[in-house]
């Protein structure tokens, strides 16, 4: 059994409840087929397993070492994406006019995941490059285009996000970073990065870094900040490397999880000059960098719910090879002992796995399809809807596997017992690795504030609706299976707890009182988007079913049965949390920083 | 030169395979398949040596059912030519697909036929030796070594005692083992090459082979679960118990 992915339900998501064969259809993907699309998968599989899964364990106990001013990393990690650039792999999604192979996005986001999964943190330097090379695309002038991009889309140069600093994270507005136009129109770079995932490394000859920074005289705040590229080295005319940029490596942060992506604080400008290029115009910064940001919190979500995967996967192999305990009901110790995956807690607990993890790897192909479609259709108007539905979900995308996919791999260590809290066993670590995905690319809170205070209220709630529509498409298509009247029926109903406590907000007096309670709003809403998602697959296994061989149903019956489990056990505790929203409960926004402590 | 490669689909190594409830079988039922790893190897040397320029043409063939295409695309993608395979639902012995694997043969003429020296399915280690039979042709079996010397290929085979080392006129049979290579990874744009490539699609009928199976599968089960050691108290008792109870020296 495969410990980093489940192809059979890979195929059910992609092809039984979502559409990958409509996209597949098209003439953008003329290309490809399902059979190509399978042949892909099985390579992607045999290497990330060879190569990347071989050495999780060990580059998590060996993290990368900063020595004089340079960074160390083991060599299986160089061997690792080695193989995945022979592959073909960097390229894999962009389109051909870069020199990528025009996978559609939700193909791409499959063949990565299996590389996610096995190895999280050697994934993260691959993840980071592909962000870079589409920002560069879509905001670059062409002679910078010329000049880096090739390089970014093979793989030959790794590229990195420089946002944070060490007084702003949440709050980019504060960022310090001088950016002195030079007369030959770039720029010098002068200021301090904090927390940049692959800001050094030993793999590739370059690097190129993304800076947010602000030219002097530029307005204050978010308005003043301008996306500069930043090479690590300078790059010569005829495309060969030339001098070192003068980017100093200050030191390297220590991490809980993802230990085998280097985190680097930059020093930029410090020995000597930081050569930069603005990319866009002046004071567009934040709106270029996050030109791609649905598609990044997409992809944190999509890290989140591998790591799980992974645990989900060991954890249950674990389940069913374990001996431990007799019945219940019989308690003879000269009967052998059952296999723990007998017990009705350690269904429970996998069971509770399979629904957030199946449930939020729906959500994360879901909005690969709606980013795929609106690539492919002309319709301005079923675009904007898309572009509105997105928005809505990509904060739930962002949040809710990060919190819940990793309340997955705290069970699947629990599964394992003691066993499970040793370094023997992968569980702690990929709970370790997952733990970051609440923290960068916007923290939980600032994802709360952002679905609440914005994203519901965008253009009088339009995309509210625009859910409450696809949702009852989806209801509408479980007509007929009496078997999910019943479950149609409770999402209409916390539908509708959604919405009024949406409209209770709006209109609260006191905006700060209004948002207080985000966070638990933001997954509330999650807890329905994802029941929605169960319901989708729901429809598909039954209709499978259906038409399918019996040996299949053990799967389609499993579907249905996390359907109905999220609906019993989880959905209902959002009630409780949507109450203390609409009352504007201020028991924790009304404390002061004295009373937890008395000083 | 011309290669003939033979490709197996088989159960991927990384499956535990289990019996089927009813013991008739194994269960295949929605599991991994791969090219049989020994397969992989002899298409990796015939790639190698096409791409020094000592063969001008890989075909890579599989006997098996419809789904058996997905494996000689793998083939195709690792750099193979062209691709036959030769469909049936049957299950397979090895006299059958030597048969088969000698039909393609006589219609291809290769000068040299790579080939596993086993399939992790069956682990028969036959059909290579079988299709020598056939054939009438020199066979080299356990390669770890191939090198082609005017017109004969010099095959180190791997045997108990060490390396033996045979001197072969073509056309000849060559079975990999282990260490012959270590097959490289298709990538993506090959893959993509290798929908293009031509894929015949023959049947046994087609052929004039009988596959008719010889051998009738009786059962599958588990091996019996291994008892838990015990401790012995001093080597006049282990001694005691290798000669009385597990009757393994005398
Ligand atoms: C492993 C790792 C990799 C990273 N990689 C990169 C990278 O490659 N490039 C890059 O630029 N950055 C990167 N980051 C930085 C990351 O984006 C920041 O850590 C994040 O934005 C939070 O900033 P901070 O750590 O300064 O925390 P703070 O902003 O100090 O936040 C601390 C806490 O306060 C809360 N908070 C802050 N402001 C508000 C507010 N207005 N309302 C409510 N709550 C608030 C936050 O939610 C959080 O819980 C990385 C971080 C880590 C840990
Ligand atoms: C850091 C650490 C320190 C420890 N220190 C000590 C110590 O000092 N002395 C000592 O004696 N032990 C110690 N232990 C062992 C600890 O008590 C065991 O790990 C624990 O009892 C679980 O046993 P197990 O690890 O074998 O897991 P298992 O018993 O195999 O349990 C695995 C999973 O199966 C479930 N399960 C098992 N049986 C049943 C059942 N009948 N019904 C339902 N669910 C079941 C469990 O709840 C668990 O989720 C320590 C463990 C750790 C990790």
């Amino acid at each position: 059994m495969s410990m980093i992915v489940n192809r059979r339900d890979l195929d059910f998501v992609l092809y039984e409840t979502l559409g990958l064969d409509e996209i597949l259809n098209s003439e953008h993907y003329a290309d490809y087929d399902r059979e190509s699309l399978d042949a892909m998968l099985d390579l992607c599989q045999t290497i990330a397993e060879d190569q990347f899964l071989s050495c999780a364990s060990k580059l998590d106990a060996n993290e990368p070492q900063f020595v004089d001013g340079k960074v160390e990393t083991i060599p299986e990690l160089k061997e690792a994406i080695a193989a995945y650039q022979e592959a073909g792999l960097c390229a894999s999604a962009y389109d051909a006019d870069v020199g990528g192979l025009q996978l559609p996005w939700m193909a791409d986001q499959a063949l990565n995941g299996m590389f996610v999964c096995a190895n999280n943190p050697a994934h993260i330097y691959l993840f980071l490059t592909q962000g870079v090379a589409n920002m560069l695309n879509a905001c670059g002038s062409d002679e910078l285009k010329s000049k880096y991009l090739p390089n970014l889309v093979d793989g030959k140069w790794f590229g990195t996000m420089c946002l944070s600093e060490p007084q702003a994270g949440s709050s980019l507005a504060d960022i310090r970073t001088k950016a002195e136009p030079k007369p030959d129109g770039s720029y010098a770079l002068t200021g301090t990065k904090m927390w940049i995932s692959g800001g050094e490394q030993d793999i590739t000859e370059n690097i190129v870094h993304m800076v947010l920074a602000k030219i002097p005289g530029s307005p204050p705040g978010v308005k003043g900040i301008s996306l500069f590229l930043v090479p690590k080295n300078r790059v010569n005319d005829d495309g060969t490397i030339g001098e070192y940029n003068n980017i100093a490596l200050a030191g390297l942060n220590h991490k809980m999880g993802c230990r085998g992506a280097t985190n680097c604080l930059l020093n930029f400008g410090e020995s000597g000059e930081s050569i930069g290029y603005l990319v866009g115009e002046p004071n567009q910064g934040l709106a270029n960098m996050f030109h791609m940001m649905n598609e990044a919190r997409i992809s944190v979500g999509m890290s989140a719910v591998m790591s799980a995967l992974g645990g989900y996967l060991y954890s249950l192999d674990y389940a069913r090879n374990r001996p431990q305990g007799r019945p219940l009901v019989n308690r003879n110790p000269e009967d052998p002992q059952i296999m723990i995956s007998e017990h009705a807690d350690i269904k429970r607990m996998l069971m509770t796995q399979k629904a957030f993890i199946e449930g939020a790897q729906t959500l994360m192909y879901y909005c690969a399809e709606l980013i795929d479609t609106k690539k492919l259709s002309t319709d301005l108007e079923a675009n904007q809807r898309r572009d509105l539905l997105l928005d809505l979900l990509t904060p739930i995308c962002k949040s809710w596997p990060s919190e819940f996919c990793l309340e997955a791999n705290k069970l699947a260590i629990q599964i394992l017992g003691g066993y499970g809290y040793t370094r023997e066993y992968p569980v702690e670590r990929l709970y370790r690795d997952n733990r970051l995905n609440h923290i960068h690319e916007g923290t939980w809170g600032i994802q709360g504030i952002d679905i609440l205070g914005r994203k519901v209220r965008m253009q009088n709630g339009a995309a509210v609706k625009i859910l409450r529509e696809e949702m009852q498409a989806t209801i509408d298509s479980a007509a007929g299976h009496a078997g999910l009247s019943s479950f149609c029926d409770q999402l209409n109903e916390y539908l509708v707890l959604i919405e009024d406590t949406i409209s209770v907000v709006e209109q609260a007096e006191d905006p700060s009182l209004a948002l207080a309670n985000a966070t638990i709003f933001l997954d509330a809403m999650g807890h329905l988007v994802i029941a929605w998602m169960w319901l989708k697959q729901a429809v598909a296994a039954v209709n499978g079913k259906q038409k399918g061989n019996a040996a299949d149903d053990a799967f389609y019956d499993g579907k249905v049965a996390a359907m109905q489990f999220f609906f019993r056990y989880e959905l209902p505790k959002i009630k409780p949390n949507l109450r203390l929203v609409a009352d504007l409960d201020s028991t924790c926004y009304d404390l002061t920083a004295e009373q937890f402590l008395g000083v | 030169m011309k290669i003939l490669v033979a490709v197996k689909r088989v159960v991927d190594y990384n499956v535990k395979v289990r019996p089927k409830s009813d013991g008739s079988d194994v269960d295949l039922a929605n599991v991994k398949m791969s090219i049989n790893p020994f397969c992989e190897i002899a298409v990796e040397e015939a790639v190698r040596l096409a791409e020094k320029g000592l063969a001008t043409e890989v075909v890579a063939v599989s006997v098996g059912p419809k789904q058996a295409q997905e494996q000689l695309r793998t083939a195709l993608a690792l750099g193979a030519d062209r691709a036959v395979l030769v469909e049936t639902d049957e299950s397979l012995e090895p006299l059958a697909i030597a048969k088969c694997l000698k039909a393609v043969c006589d219609a291809e003429s290769p000068d040299i036929i790579l080939m596993g020296k086993q399939a992790i399915d069956g682990d028969n280690n036959q059909t290579g030796q079988m299709l020598s039979a056939l054939l009438d042709c020199s066979q080299a079996t356990f390669a770890s070594e191939l090198t082609l010397d005017g017109g004969k290929a010099v095959v180190i085979r791997e045997v108990d005692g060490g390396l033996q080392t045979l001197e072969l006129s073509l056309p000849a049979i060559v079975t990999s083992d282990l260490r012959l290579n270590e097959p490289r990874y298709a990538s993506l744009p090959n893959i993509m090459k290798a929908k293009r490539k031509s894929l015949d699609v023959k049947t046994p009928d087609d052929l004039g082979v009988s596959i008719a199976p010889r051998v009738t599968l009786l059962g599958v089960e588990l091996p019996a679960e291994r008892q838990a050691g015990i401790k012995v108290d001093d080597v006049a008792m282990l001694v005691d118990k290798l000669k009385n109870e597990a009757k393994v020296i005398s």
